[in-house]
């Protein structure tokens, strides 16, 4: 379990970052945490010809919070952003969901940018892009672009960023008003990635009715989704709200996989229970958050 | 301070060394040696046709390749069958390097030898191997089924059939007022310590001798086969297992490819080696153990009574025989657990698979073993409408019936005779602990928050501590120092404290002064291993009676001082003193000293020993039959061995709509005879229970049909966290062995048998459900639910039925 060879690059700014990059073309891999990069390489499932390490890179490491959303850096580690009190104030699910990321010594490491560039459909934060409307910011020798979820995630561990890039930020939308959040996942043990998760936002109207309901699960389909859960208890007040009717929409829009931990169906259950039990919560803190 | 510490719970010694990161480890040794990395087969069953290694050769920093064409001598050689046994009719071991064929995916078939480990796996990657695929068994149902055959020659894939019977089985059935007969399986797990095997071998060429450190549960015996299969006479080989991290089986298989293949490295090349295994590598090389089905017939009365028990199972026994059949014996000696059964009959078919060999794994065989019976008292139980612990007492041999002959021979060739216990008291101390008679409103209150609970209970003996032998050193210094050899050796269970703790209440020495050495074959050369929770009663025993042996003779020489007799004597915090004159004393330094007449004083402390000091000259300075030196040397060899026992009861919370399943409590009753130090015996019910919740809720070796092994890495084969792990409750008992002189039994493996067991009956009792298949996880469990061919429990009927979503 010891990588094939490769070369190593600490570029100490962004533009010479990109400049290896450029030069090494295709056999070249930007290294964030590591936390899922190194793994790989040890057990000679990737071999890249260069590292290109962008943790000595300036101004990478920053979590800018406005009123339209938090903007993650990509240096910014899953742990720093779970502490980020301004953040989770901004958008719940932030300090929610990375909760939820593996364990503190590995949440110490990696960053919250590398696991979207990552694109894992079992990662918490892909889900949580896609369910904030969210999207990244990259940086190319061509200049930065600012790329939306949906265009982002092409496939399993598959992004649509080609060719020399880092992504520099992730943009996660504030919650709007009247609205709470919650989340919520089964993992065989604590830390683990799920085997389902569900990251859900309801939104109310004046009079305290549900107004709007989205979710987006984990470790559920080939690339994050969101559902619009809407239909299923639209109109109803918040107290008297049946969300099993929600939950069994949810089950009927995905397209869940078996594996070694989960069987299809038991992830369509899951997704079910998750939905319900998530939706009671942020429907709770919406009613709080709009009194 | 005190030096009567037999029984104190004495904090470990060698943890401060160890969790500080001071603990010398295999991969820690000969950070300059050349390292080792191997092809491995990546198929489950092919011939080998060609190997190229044309695309290593120019490789920078390639030292050599090594195949099956390169081995001489033994080393062409199969591997030993370490274990023979008459009903091990086709035992079959692998080459050190493959031969011809490869019968599991990791199999080694190349080793490469190169500066460093990356650069070797480097080369490695390079070799290209071509094989013929040939179809693979896998599981014990396929090679039951033999459509084809692991090995060409032994077509049934049966390597052995155990047998073993108590009377007619047959009519004792016929004749019994209830029958029951069930089928139930119990997958694949392993040990997984946390540091992988390793070999590091020294050849020095001047004095032709040979030096290995391996991470290994039986240094004397690998060193007997590296002196074999090498060709080296055994006074040029030392073998010493230095810190290990952790073994649970694993590592008492011996000798490994890698033990042998990597000193043979060494001589050949005039350079160190080192190899140290690496996870992939673990989980596709080394062992696993616990696949079997089993076929139950069980005959009993209206009042839950056995009459009759006849049990057929087949065992996976993997690739290869290397250990024999003992799990196969342990199984079946120790499935009857407490119970006394009229009539008993068990078969094991011993079967081969393509897949990782099975060699024991803490508990060998008796995991699966307790699955059995007590899932046969579970079922009689819900069958008659009865308290699950009432069937079980009224089955339980009681204290009146010891020394209990079962009539059944044991893995150590000797008779299953129980020398003590108490199982009533452990059952009444059980229920106590656990609250079996509250169950019923543990239940309402979990239903209260939707919860469904369950209880279960499981009870074991355990044969623990088989010979053939132990021995242990002890010898003072002139510095006082007190050092303790054994040749067992050590991989986390304390060893370091408990021997020292016997040392110092035997010898009254403080234990500071005491230095314990095992597993190095300089220091003892005699000795069989770290396996069947038999450190404590075999190397405890041995050096007990070798410090007894230290004693006798410093009293006797302090007698001489002293003009006392050594009778009157006693020995204090290293100090011999005649009992109730202060003052009248020596130190035990002093003695041994003394104990070795000089001619030359190389310091202070000698010159009391040289030869124009006081002596009498009536005498030769070494007495007739004496030996200079306070030392002695002594061997325990129990004529059986002794069976410790215990009880274990489980509840469970199960999340009706997620069906997740979590152990909320587990209860332990746990009898060792005596005990050397309650706190590493409790830390070593603690590991087991882990291991025994991983193994009934978390862990298995998902084979695919091909016989590739799905999850092997840490991310897919879930070994539980200290968050999937219950808090644990323990309550003693102590019945002591009337066996050996410290009265002990062992400890090592008690922990993890019942798990899986009384786990099972937990889930039962929570969600009404027969449950035949262990482990279970929450999908399994959700597909149990929604089967409505499931069975259900007798016990369930009176329940309201809980809701199961479609
Ligand atoms: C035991 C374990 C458990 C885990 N459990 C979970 C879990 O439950 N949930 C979860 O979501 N994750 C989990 N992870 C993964 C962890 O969250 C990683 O930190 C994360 O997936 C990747 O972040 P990183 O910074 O470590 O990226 P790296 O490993 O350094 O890189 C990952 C990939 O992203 C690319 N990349 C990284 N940063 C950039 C960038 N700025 N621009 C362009 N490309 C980039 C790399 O080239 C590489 O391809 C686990 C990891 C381990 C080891």
């Amino acid at each position: 379990m010891k990588p094939a060879p490769f070369r190593y690059a600490d570029p100490g700014t962004l533009d010479e970052a990109l400049a290896v990059l450029s030069a090494e073309g295709a056999g070249a891999k930007v290294l964030a945490g590591g936390q899922s990069l190194l793994p790989l390489l040890s057990m000679r499932l990737a071999a890249p010809a260069t590292l290109v390490d962008i943790n000595r890179v300036p101004g990478l490491d920053s979590v800018e919070v406005t009123g339209d959303g938090v903007t993650v850096g990509a240096l910014v580690r899953h742990n720093a952003l779970l502490r980020d009190g301004a953040a989770a104030r901004v958008q719940p699910l932030l300090a929610r969901a990375t909760a939820n990321v593996a364990h503190p010594a590995i949440r110490n490491r990696g960053t919250t940018v590398g696991s979207i560039a990552h694109a894992d459909p079992s990662g918490e934060m892909t889900s949580v892009l896609a369910l904030t409307d969210g999207s990244v910011t990259v940086a190319t020798p061509d200049g930065a672009e600012t790329v939306g979820w949906r265009d982002l995630f092409v496939g399993p561990l598959e992004t649509s960023l080609h060719g020399p890039a880092v992504v520099t930020s992730a943009h996660f939308s504030a919650l709007p008003p009247r609205s709470g959040t919650a989340f919520a996942e089964v993992a065989r043990r604590k830390g683990d990635y799920a085997v389902c998760g569900a990251g859900v936002v309801v939104t109310l109207d004046e009079d305290r009715r549900v107004a709007a309901v989205r979710a987006s699960y984990v470790s559920v389909g080939l690339t994050p989704e969101v559902h619009d859960l809407t239909d299923a208890v639209v109109g109803k007040p918040v107290d008297g709200a049946d969300w099993s009717a929600a939950g069994a929409l949810a089950r009927t829009l995905v397209d869940p996989d078996s594996d070694l931990h989960a069987s299809a169906d038991y992830r369509r259950l899951l997704v079910g229970v998750l939905t319900e039990r998530t939706l009671a919560s942020a429907a709770a803190e919406a009613a709080g958050r709009a009194a | 301070m005190t030096t009567k510490l037999f029984g104190e719970p004495v904090r470990r010694r060698e943890d401060a060394r160890l969790i500080v990161g001071k603990g010398r480890y295999l991969d820690d040794i000969g950070h300059n040696a050349l390292a080792a990395a191997f092809v491995r087969s990546p198929h489950a069953h092919a011939r080998v046709v060609d190997i190229d290694v044309e695309g290593a050769l120019d490789v920078e920093g390639l030292v050599a390749i090594y195949t099956y064409d390169d081995l001489t001598g033994p080393m062409a050689e199969p591997l030993p069958v370490l274990i023979p046994h008459p009903q091990l009719t086709a035992p079959r071991t692998g080459y050190s390097l493959a031969y011809e064929k490869v019968h599991h995916v990791g199999e080694p078939i190349v080793m490469v030898v190169a500066t460093d480990r990356y650069i070797a796996e480097d080369a490695a990657e390079r070799i290209v191997v071509t094989y013929e695929e040939l179809p693979a068994v896998v599981g014990v149902d396929a090679a039951h089924e033999a459509r084809h055959a692991v090995h060409d020659d032994v077509p049934d894939n049966v390597s052995a059939r155990h047998h073993q019977e108590t009377g007619d089985v047959e009519p004792a059935l016929a004749a019994s007022p209830h029958t029951l007969t069930f089928t139930q399986y119990i997958e694949r797990s392993a040990s997984m310590p946390m540091e992988g095997r390793g070999v590091h071998a020294h050849w020095d060429a001047d004095d032709r001798s040979l030096r290995v450190y391996t991470a290994t549960q039986a240094s004397t015996s690998v060193r007997a086969a590296i002196a074999a299969k090498l060709e080296l006479s055994l006074d040029k080989v030392e073998v010493i297992a230095p810190d290990v991290g952790g073994g649970f089986g694993v590592k008492i298989m011996h000798p490994w490819p890698e033990e042998l293949l990597v000193p043979m490295a060494a001589m050949n090349l005039g350079a160190d080696v080192k190899w140290s295994e690496d996870r992939r590598e673990h989980f596709i090389s080394s062992a696993h153990e616990r696949q079997q089905k089993q076929e139950i017939t069980v005959g009993f009365d209206d009042d839950g009574r056995l009459t009759a028990l006849d049990v057929v199972v087949w065992h996976d026994n993997g690739a290869y025989t290397p250990y024999g059949i003992i799990i196969p014996i342990i199984t079946a000696t120790q499935l009857i657990g407490p119970y006394d059964i009229p009539v008993y009959r068990v078969r094991v078919d011993s079967v081969y698979t393509n897949t990782v060999i099975v060699t024991p794994y803490r508990g060998a065989g008796r995991p699966q073993a307790c699955y059995a019976m007590e899932r046969t008292m579970d079922r009689i139980a819900d069958v008659l409408g009865l308290d699950r612990a009432v069937v079980r007492e009224r089955n339980l041999i009681q204290s009146s019936q010891f020394p209990y002959d079962a009539h059944l021979t044991f893995q150590d060739g000797r008779p299953v005779v129980y020398d003590s216990g108490d199982y009533p008291g452990l059952m009444a101390k059980l229920k106590d602990l656990v609250g079996w008679s509250g169950a019923e409103e543990l239940r309402d209150d979990a239903t209260a928050r939707g919860k469904l609970l369950g209880v279960g209970m499981a009870m074991y003996v355990e044969g623990t501590g088989p010979g053939p032998y132990e021995g242990g050193h002890v010898q003072v210094l002139g510095s006082g120092k007190v050092l303790v050899a054994t040749g067992l050796t050590s991989q986390g269970q304390g060893h370091e404290t408990s021997f020292a703790q016997i040392v110092a209440s035997e010898l009254g020495v403080p234990i500071e002064d005491v230095e314990v050495t095992t597993g190095d074959t300089r220091r003892f050369p005699y000795a069989v291993g770290t396996f069947a929770s038999r450190a404590a009663v075999m190397s405890g025993n041995a050096i007990a009676l070798a410090a007894r042996g230290v004693r006798e003779k410093a009293l006797r020489i302090a007698a001489d001082v002293l003009e006392a007799s050594p009778d009157d004597l006693e020995i204090e915090d290293g100090v011999v003193q005649v009992k109730g004159v202060p003052g009248t004393s020596i130190p035990l330094r002093t003695v041994a000293v003394l104990s070795n007449p000089l001619r030359y004083a190389f310091d202070e402390a000698a010159k009391q020993a040289t030869q124009f000091t006081s002596h009498d000259d009536s005498k030769p300075p070494v007495a007739p039959g004496d030996a200079p030196g306070l030392e002695h040397r002594d061997y325990y060899s129990p004529l059986r061995s002794t069976f410790a026992s215990g009880a274990h009861a489980a509840v469970v919370e199960i999340d009706p709509a997620t069906w997740e399943i979590d152990v909320v409590k587990y209860a332990v009753v746990h009898d060792c005879g005596n005990v050397v130090n309650p706190m590493i015996v409790e830390g070593q019910v603690h590991g087991g229970v882990a291991q025994g919740v991983g193994g009934a809720l978390y862990e298995r070796m998902a084979y695919d049909s091909d016989g590739q092994l799905q999850n092997a890495s840490f991310m897919d084969f879930l070994m539980p966290y200290a968050s999937e792990v219950p808090d644990v409750v323990i309550d003693h008992q102590q019945t002591p062995s009337p066996l050996n002189p410290l009265g002990i039994k062992g400890a090592g493996e008690a922990g993890v048998i019942p798990g899986t067991a009384a786990i099972a009956s937990a889930i039962e009792d929570a969600v009404g459900r027969r449950i035949t298949s262990m482990p279970i996880s929450p999908t399994e469990l959700y597909d149990l639910m929604r089967n409505p061919a499931a069975e259900r429990t007798a016990a369930s009927a009176g329940r309201a039925e809980n809701g199961v979503l479609a």
